[in-house]
């Protein structure tokens, strides 16, 4: 499914080293040139070396082709890119805590997960967890509907996000090993198509 | 062959072509500072008495040679005293290395003895640091901190290194070959379309105006500038950090553009049809309000660091790219031509600013701080590296003492560093042995580095100190005058008698109080083979004109009363 992107919010995705202290980098940089994170989500890749953001902020095109140009000043970041027109696929996972106490909030909640792609979990004679991963705009929707019965607890990943198609967002990159990095610079596609 | 941490730190520095390093020693450093014994034919170390004073010794000798200067401090409060020169380097994209010591990995997280998280502290005023951990990968990680440190944008670089690290042993190779980072490619050429975008505008512009920066030197694209001024017919007005760019005697350079600059130059900006900005930032100091800030231009804007395209000023044609390459392809493209019209407007703003000149006034009974400028300007034939602090003095500097080449004026311009002058000269001379340094510095700024002139004597540095004393914090008096209502809270200062002081560092003084005396002063400080002091007492409520407001137009320069008009 292609994302339906909120005017307002604008992703980044950004190729990192996985090194100590990226992240601190990163988080310092927003803050000093006080852009501001709607989310930001950070894991490995299928490199262990390298781990890959999405970052959300709440902005136009311009201010994150800002936020693009300084994140590429960081040594550690190896490759970012705006997704504004781009099409892509992105998810938000959320774990809900929900009131669960009597028949009707069960079934209530049963009929609304019915409808989305949620499940439940985890279930306990007071509360049950439902898990979704959706879009960003479903789930906000999704806890709208459930919010009535009564969320007593939730968290969420924030988005991630990839874009769709043969252009990857990639590289081939081997740190402190000089010889493999002059061989696999060229190879490395930042933006190539494979 | 196996060696230490500590010996590797001097093996690196000395295979990035180090001769000289400010610093200071300590407790978490020490093992650097025994390996040095070992090194003290080939590598230098400069006693400072304040981390801070080795911190801008590091960037003026950098400024001055355009090599990396390097620093070093123990751990905790010596690491956390380089902080300020750190950050000036940063803003003026001077490229340092900063080599400090930690507590030994096991201790660090601990809150040990002197511990402080340095790469922490530095991270937003450095352009990369580093936390050493292994001594496997010391020498590459100095080998990338040069890199790092002297390429694209330059900038200060720290490495911190933990006691066992440097203790610890391990085989010794200097990495070979350029260095590849996977996240770090300086932008060097022009598209091919940017070019042409660029030419067109050029072509079309019938006022069009360069403003030339630090870029040009940092690029060393002097010879480039001056081909695309002279070709095309185009003034070149210079930001503070651009001063030396182009030689300030050409026909086409119309000075200084800015707060303090030359009225006709930001006359210039806010006329002209095109702004063709190179290698500087559009600092809020050179702008104004960005608003009014030449409203009528379009404007081409060449940097090395992209983040700047766009960020201030929006760009019709935005370059990231190396000066140097980006002219050079633009140069054999480019069609003469002329814009008499233009210049001559531009001559008459000029005649105006000479008319409010301070220099010819009579002033009996005082010494002004242009005039001392002037003089030293002419007594040493304009030829010096000035290197001056942060204030009024620095101003007027930048306004009587025209440079003619690259890296002779030296100064804090974006952090605005009061206490930089002082060290920044030690380090320039360092740099530049061969040139007659002299640091014009203002009475209070002085006092926050004064501590170096142990420094300066110990060393026998030749550097000469000029004192513009006015025994008030001159600018913030100035806009305390204008914006205060005169109330000057915390602007007039005690000082020290300084000649007193220069003579209990037995260091060779003058204090002069009229013009008359100045020539002789200076003659006298540049006859000795060392430090020397002139105190010069100054007019004390002098201002510094013509001066935009901050955030005011740019065209809104509160002018310098002509003589008779008040």
């Amino acid at each position: 499914m292609t994302s339906q992107v909120d005017i307002n919010k604008v992703t980044v995705v950004a190729l990192v080293e996985n090194e100590p202290g990226v992240l601190n980098r990163i988080a310092s940089l927003f803050r000093r040139r006080a852009f501001n994170i709607d989310s930001l989500t950070v894991g490995r890749t299928h490199k262990p070396h390298i781990s890959r953001m999405t970052i959300r902020v709440v902005a136009g095109p311009e201010y994150a082709r800002k936020i693009a140009t300084n994140l590429q000043k960081l040594v550690n970041v190896i490759d970012v890119r705006v997704l504004d027109n781009e099409p892509h696929v992105e998810r938000d996972l959320a774990l809900i805590k929900v009131r669960n106490d009597d028949a009707d909030s069960r079934n209530t909640i049963t009929e609304i997960c019915d409808r989305y792609p949620a499940r439940i979990v985890d279930v306990g004679p007071k509360v049950a967890i439902i898990e979704m991963v959706a879009t960003e705009e479903i789930l906000e929707e999704f806890i709208d509907e459930v919010r009535p019965t009564g969320i007593v607890e939730m968290i969420r990943t924030g988005v991630v996000s990839m874009g769709r198609g043969t252009r990857i967002h990639d590289t081939n990159f081997t740190r402190r090993d000089l010889a493999k990095i002059q061989n696999q610079i060229s190879a490395g596609g930042n933006g190539n198509v494979i | 062959m196996k060696l230490t941490g500590s010996e590797i730190i001097m093996e690196c520095l000395l295979q990035e072509g180090v001769h000289v390093m400010f610093g200071y020693p300590g407790g978490a450093i020490l093992p650097t500072y025994d390996a040095m014994t070992k090194y003290e034919n080939r590598l230098h170390h400069v006693l400072v008495r304040h981390e801070q004073g080795a911190s801008h010794m590091a960037d003026g000798y950098a400024r001055a040679t355009g090599e990396v200067g390097v620093c070093i401090a123990t751990s905790g409060p010596g690491a956390t005293n380089l902080v300020t020169g750190l950050a000036t380097a940063m803003m003026d994209s001077s490229p340092i290395l900063a080599i400090t010591g930690q507590v030994p990995i096991p201790a660090i997280g601990s809150d040990a003895f002197q511990e402080t998280d340095v790469t922490g502290v530095t991270l937003p005023i450095t352009k990369h640091n580093y936390l050493v951990t292994d001594v496997r990968d010391l020498a590459y990680t100095m080998k990338e901190a040069f890199h790092i440190a002297r390429t694209g944008r330059p900038g200060p670089v720290l490495v911190d290194v933990p006691k066992d690290v440097q203790l610890a042993l391990t085989e010794f190779e200097y990495p070979e070959g350029e260095i590849v980072l996977p996240g770090y490619h300086p932008p060097s050429s022009a598209d091919g379309s940017e070019i042409s975008d660029a030419l067109r505008l050029i072509e079309e512009a019938e006022r069009p105006i360069i403003l030339a920066g630090h870029g040009i030197m940092m690029s060393g694209a002097m010879q480039e500038l001056r081909e695309l001024s002279e070709r095309a017919q185009i003034p070149v007005t210079l930001t503070l950090l651009g001063k030396g760019g182009m030689p300030e005697d050409h026909p086409l350079v119309i000075g200084m553009m800015g707060m303090h600059g030359e009225a006709s130059a930001n006359l210039a900006i806010q006329e002209a049809d095109l702004l063709i900005a190179l290698g500087m930032r559009f600092d809020d100091r050179v702008t104004g309000n960005l608003k009014t800030y030449a409203r009528n231009a379009r404007k081409i804007h060449v940097d090395i660091d992209r983040s700047e395209i766009n960020k201030n000023v929006k760009a019709d044609v935005g370059i990231a790219g190396d000066l140097k390459t980006v002219l050079t392809q633009m140069l054999p493209k480019l069609k003469p031509k002329s814009h008499p019209e233009w210049i001559g407007r531009i001559r008459d703003w000029l005649e105006d600013s000479s008319e409010r000149d301070i220099l010819n006034y009579e002033t009996p009974g005082r010494l002004l701080t242009a005039q001392v400028i002037n003089d030293i300007w002419e007594h040493t034939q304009g030829e010096a590296i000035t290197v001056t602090d942060v204030g009024q003095h620095q101003m007027l500097e930048a306004q009587y003492y025209p440079h003619q080449r690259p890296a002779t004026l030296l100064t804090s311009g974006g952090l605005g560093t009061m206490g930089f002058g002082f060290p920044a000269a030690i380090g320039a001379k360092f740099g530049k042995p061969e040139e007659e340094v002299w640091a014009i510095v203002g009475d209070g700024g002085f006092q926050m580095t004064l501590c170096e002139l142990a420094t300066a004597a110990q060393e026998n540095v030749n550097v000469n100190i000029a004192i513009i004393n006015n025994f008030f914090l001159g600018m913030v008096r100035q806009w305390q005058e204008l914006f205060y209502e005169k109330r000057y809270e915390a602007t007039p200062l005690f000082n020290p008698d300084f000649c007193k002081l220069a003579d209990a560092y037995r260091i060779p003084n003058r204090r002069v109080t009229k013009r008359d005396e100045i020539a002789d002063a200076v003659q006298f400080a540049r006859d000795i083979d060392g430090p020397t002091l002139i105190e010069f007492v100054v007019e004390k409520e002098e201002m510094v004109y013509p001066m935009v407001p901050a955030g005011a137009d740019l065209h809104d320069m509160k002018r310098r009363p002509k003589p008779g008009e008040g």
